[in-house]
């Protein structure tokens, strides 16, 4: 999930520049005349709502008694817009049902870049909360006026403003006209906490009901009148090329209406979904490729990636330590994440549709609708403002998976029949093969430490390739895009910096060490396609350093929950480890043979959410089958919106990352992916599930903090302590698979 | 022609019999819910009722609904309202992404008809076929759960 470039904090040369030019600009003019000019200095506004401005853009107020609230982040299955809605109603002292919400359409909601990275209660929320504050005091000021009552008497429940000598009259009824075609100035303030009817409450989700009854309301239930079908036929690996295929016998089968190959890209559209998988099946097994065999294998890839020349190595922290005393022992250790997947349950989909206005129209389970339309504009070779994206949900969505792809895709077919719909969702074995996987991660750890066993000096080294290659606007990024004749390069990815991070994600370890250094070897090369995967490098990197605290704390032999809290000096992180061992009950725990306790800890990208894992586990000795009994999670997302949105995103984050810690690594030889379903690539199923318990500390009036990634560094981490305390051996390659923990067992 | 009921309605279907269930219902009778998971016969997310045993509708031929009764999420409500098995998934919020519920209500209602009163052990061993990804299982257990003890 990574960081939408308008998030970023550094200022650039040019915005310096900017900077520069109107202060001197100042000196030669009056202040007022400078500051109308100098856009660049505009107040900054809580939220997205300083990348838009205006407040009609997030809000209307309508003539038939609701509220259109338009947003730019979208419903990926996270509840992001029942919290949205909560604050809109809070805010705005309306019912919640009255609001109309428009989510990721490109033609009519603010450009909140990605829905990623746990940005959406910190940016959209916000945003939302301010604008609807604000908005209210507007239709206060227009009331005021027109009852000719001061504003300070003024009331409003559910949009109906009354004033104290009993006149009245609602928001719809009120002319708002040009009231709300302004810029926000972000001066009124959100209520205070105890005014709160919907934050704080576990809203439920409407989308919730319509999927448990069968209503229409997945981009898959999107039926454009005259739809088409369309199918792929992918290469056998990445590096391919299409050398011959026979398209006349697949063109003459029932229903087709057209092959389409373009370059290596090669599809096809049927009248119906199952005669353009026969014509594709047809077509594969008639297409002859060119293939490369120059893959490093899953069980090569720790090595490829300790041994390939990075394109970047960077200083992510350097902080000597002041003086003092050489350590009185060095230890080390070195960690393996394997590439995972994000494998949600349904395949990648996007129906296309290009009209004859010259408008390629795109419904799309995207997380970056406006990005994405600037890419596939760009590979269709149609102008910007062409293309538009409608989202829609789709299956659950943990970071850039194929959704950009099917929708690039299905707008490449598309384009070959215009004016009519063509649907388009990927087999199995294409979702599994293609998407862009979770990287593969070497982490190595190093600690000076003096005689007690406290760190003095820690040294963190991070081998990834890239944890980001969203479209973002460039349409090599877009997979079919490279297979064209006339191709699209994949631009170099970049790893993103402070404070959000990508490889490097919580590489800095939230502990107060004296010493504190992390490098980052970033390399470009990248033998498995991947991108930004839930967490990012923050798995790896997590699941590194809370299994090291372990092996310190037992070195020292000391318990591991008070060896962590002897380094960390952050209340809200104290609060919420000891929270999670309460619960847990971790001073009374006893010791039984085979079962063990684990602990794990860290705060999301250390700017986000704080969460702490506890798991019980029970290690079978005979085939290394790991257990896990139980699990306890609490997290701390500052003023919680809803409980139980917060309290399903940290338990469903914690089984997710049980999954990928127990089972999943994406299996390759030199030539190809060999994980292409759910049997070479298996997940978690409901009799391996522990129960799991959340505790929430909730902080009213402190900013919202992103929660939809936070549970999984520290439950793979709590595991590997578990498994270490139940054992006595100590598990650095993930997953935790019973054949690895056996092999281990037989060694010690 | 095949000839089925589906949610409680005759229809036919003129296409090829080899036709998987799933794409007539999705794609013919714009039936919502039944989703496309994997196309293996793998995943559940597929699953509709027959004549009231959960079968994978992307693997089935249409021919072998010839005659018999399909149910779908729409099918299994009280007439407007929910069933007491759907209420309780939503009661419980027993979702994420909602992508696999369907096949979940109906293997659940499937498990409610024949042990009324499963345990947790039980329901999550008839569950364990449905895959999830969003990490709502416990939520489903509990919907389920609660749906035994309603009615």
């Amino acid at each position: 999930m990574r960081t939408p470039h308008t998030n970023s904090m550094s200022p650039t040369r040019r915005g310096f520049l900017k900077t520069t030019g109107y202060l001197s600009l100042a000196f030669s003019i009056p202040l007022e005349s400078a500051l109308s000019q100098a856009t660049d200095i505009k107040p900054r506004l809580p939220g997205d709502l300083n990348s838009t401005r205006k407040l009609s853009a997030w809000l209307r107020i309508n003539a038939n008694q609701t509220v259109t609230l338009m947003v730019g982040k979208v419903e990926l299955g996270q509840g992001i817009l029942t919290a949205v809605s909560q604050v809109c109603a809070d805010e705005l002292d309306i019912g919640i049902q009255r609001i109309q919400l428009i989510s990721g359409d490109t033609a009519l909601v603010p450009n909140e870049g990605v829905t990623a990275g746990s940005f959406s209660m910190p940016n959209c929320a916000t945003a939302v909360q301010y604008a609807s504050a604000e908005v209210r005091a507007i239709l206060l000021g227009l009331a005021a006026e027109q009852l000719k009552q001061p504003v300070a008497s003024l009331r409003v429940q559910d949009g109906k403003i009354s004033a104290a000598n009993g006149t009245s009259i609602a928001y719809w009824d009120l002319v708002v006209g040009e009231a709300l075609n302004r810029e926000a100035t972000g001066t009124i303030k959100p209520k205070p906490s105890d005014l709160h009817q919907y934050i704080g409450r576990s809203v439920q989700r409407p989308d919730l009901a319509s999927k448990m009854v069968g209503d229409a309301i997945f981009v898959h239930e999107h039926r454009p009148a005259g739809m088409l079908f369309g199918h792929l036929v992918r290469p056998p690996t990445y590096a391919a090329k299409l050398l011959s295929v026979n398209t006349t016998t697949a063109q003459k089968m029932p229903g087709v209406i057209k092959v389409v190959r373009n370059g290596s890209f090669l599809g096809v559209i049927a009248k119906r979904e199952e005669q353009a998988m026969a014509a594709a099946n047809a077509l594969n097994a008639s297409a002859k490729w060119q293939v490369d065999k120059k893959l490093p294998t899953h069980e090569g890839i720790f090595d490829w990636l300790k041994s390939t020349k990075p394109n970047k190595i960077i200083e992510t922290k350097n902080q000597a330590r002041a003086g003092g005393a050489a350590p009185s022992k060095t230890v080390e250790a070195t960690y393996f994440r394997p590439y995972q997947m994000h494998a949600s349950i349904g395949t990648s989909a996007a129906i296309a549709t290009f009209g004859t206005d010259g408008v390629m129209l795109i419904q799309t389970h995207s997380q970056s609708v406006f990005e994405t339309s600037i890419a596939i504009a760009k590979m269709l070779g149609l102008e910007p403002s062409k293309v538009r994206c409608q989202h829609m949900q789709g299956a659950g969505c943990y970071g850039h998976n194929m959704a950009d792809d099917a929708a690039a895709d299905a707008a490449l077919l598309a384009m070959s029949v215009p004016g009519q719909p063509v649907h388009l969702q990927y087999t199995r074995e294409q979702e599994h093969k293609w998407e862009p996987y979770g990287s593969a991660m070497v982490v190595q750890t190093k600690a000076g430490l003096d005689a007690n066993g406290n760190v003095l000096d820690w040294d963190l080294q991070i081998w990834s390739t890239p944890h980001g290659t969203r479209p973002s606007g460039e349409p090599g990024n877009l997979l079919s895009a490279r297979y064209l004749e006339q191709p699209f390069a994949m631009p170099t990815p970049i790893n993103g910096g402070p404070p959000n991070y990508a490889a490097d994600r919580n590489g800095i370890a939230l502990y107060d060490f004296p010493g504190h250094k992390v490098l980052t070897h970033f390399i470009t090369e990248m033998p498995l396609r991947v991108s930004s995967t839930r967490g990012l490098g923050a798995y790896g990197n997590v699941f590194a350093i809370e299994s090291f605290m372990d092996e310190l704390a037992s070195a020292a032999n000391v318990d591991p929950l008070a060896y962590r809290l002897r380094f960390l000096k952050d209340e809200r992180a104290r609060d919420v480890l000891q929270k999670a061992a309460d619960k847990f009950d971790w001073n009374n725990w006893k010791k039984t043979p085979n079962r063990g306790r684990g602990i794990g800890f860290a705060r999301y990208k250390n700017i986000a959410g704080y969460c702490a894992v506890a798991l019980e586990v029970e290690v079978n000795p005979r085939n290394g089958r790991i257990r896990v009994l139980r699990a306890v999670a609490s997290a701390d997302s500052g003023h919680i919106v809803n409980p139980d949105g917060v309290s399903n995103q940290i338990e469903g984050g914690l089984i997710q990352s049980l999954s990928w810690s127990l089972k999943e690594e994406v299996k390759f030889d030199d030539t190809q992916v060999l994980s292409t379903d759910w049997n070479s690539y298996p997940i978690l199923t409901f009799s391996e599930i522990p129960p799991v318990e959340v505790v929430l500390i909730n902080r009213p009036g402190a900013p919202f903090l992103g929660t939809g990634e936070a549970s999984q560094g520290p439950t793979g981490a709590a595991l590997a302590n578990a498994v270490f305390d139940a054992t006595g051996v100590r598990f650095r390659r993930l997953p935790l698979t019973p054949e690895r923990v056996k092999q281990g067992l037989a060694k010690a | 022609m095949v000839q089925f009921s589906l949610n409680g309605q005759t229809v036919r279907s003129s296409v090829p019999n080899s036709t998987p269930l799933l794409n007539v219902l999705a794609n013919d009778l714009h039936v919502n819910g039944t989703k496309f998971g994997c196309g293996k016969a793998q995943c559940n997310a597929c699953l509709v009722m027959v004549d009231g045993n959960p079968v994978k509708s992307c693997v089935a031929a249409l021919s072998t609904v010839a005659g018999r009764t399909v149910t779908t999420l729409a099918g299994m409500k009280d007439g407007a309202k929910p069933s007491r098995l759907q209420q309780a998934f939503i009661d419980e919020q027993a979702a994420q992404c909602g992508y696999c519920t369907s096949g979940m209500i109906i293997q659940a209602q499937a498990l409610l008809d024949r042990n009324p009163r499963p345990t947790d052990a039980e329901v999550r061993t008839a569950l364990d076929g449905n895959l999830c990804r969003c990490g709502a299982h416990n939520r489903i257990v509990r919907a389920v759960l609660r749906a035994a003890k309603e009615a």
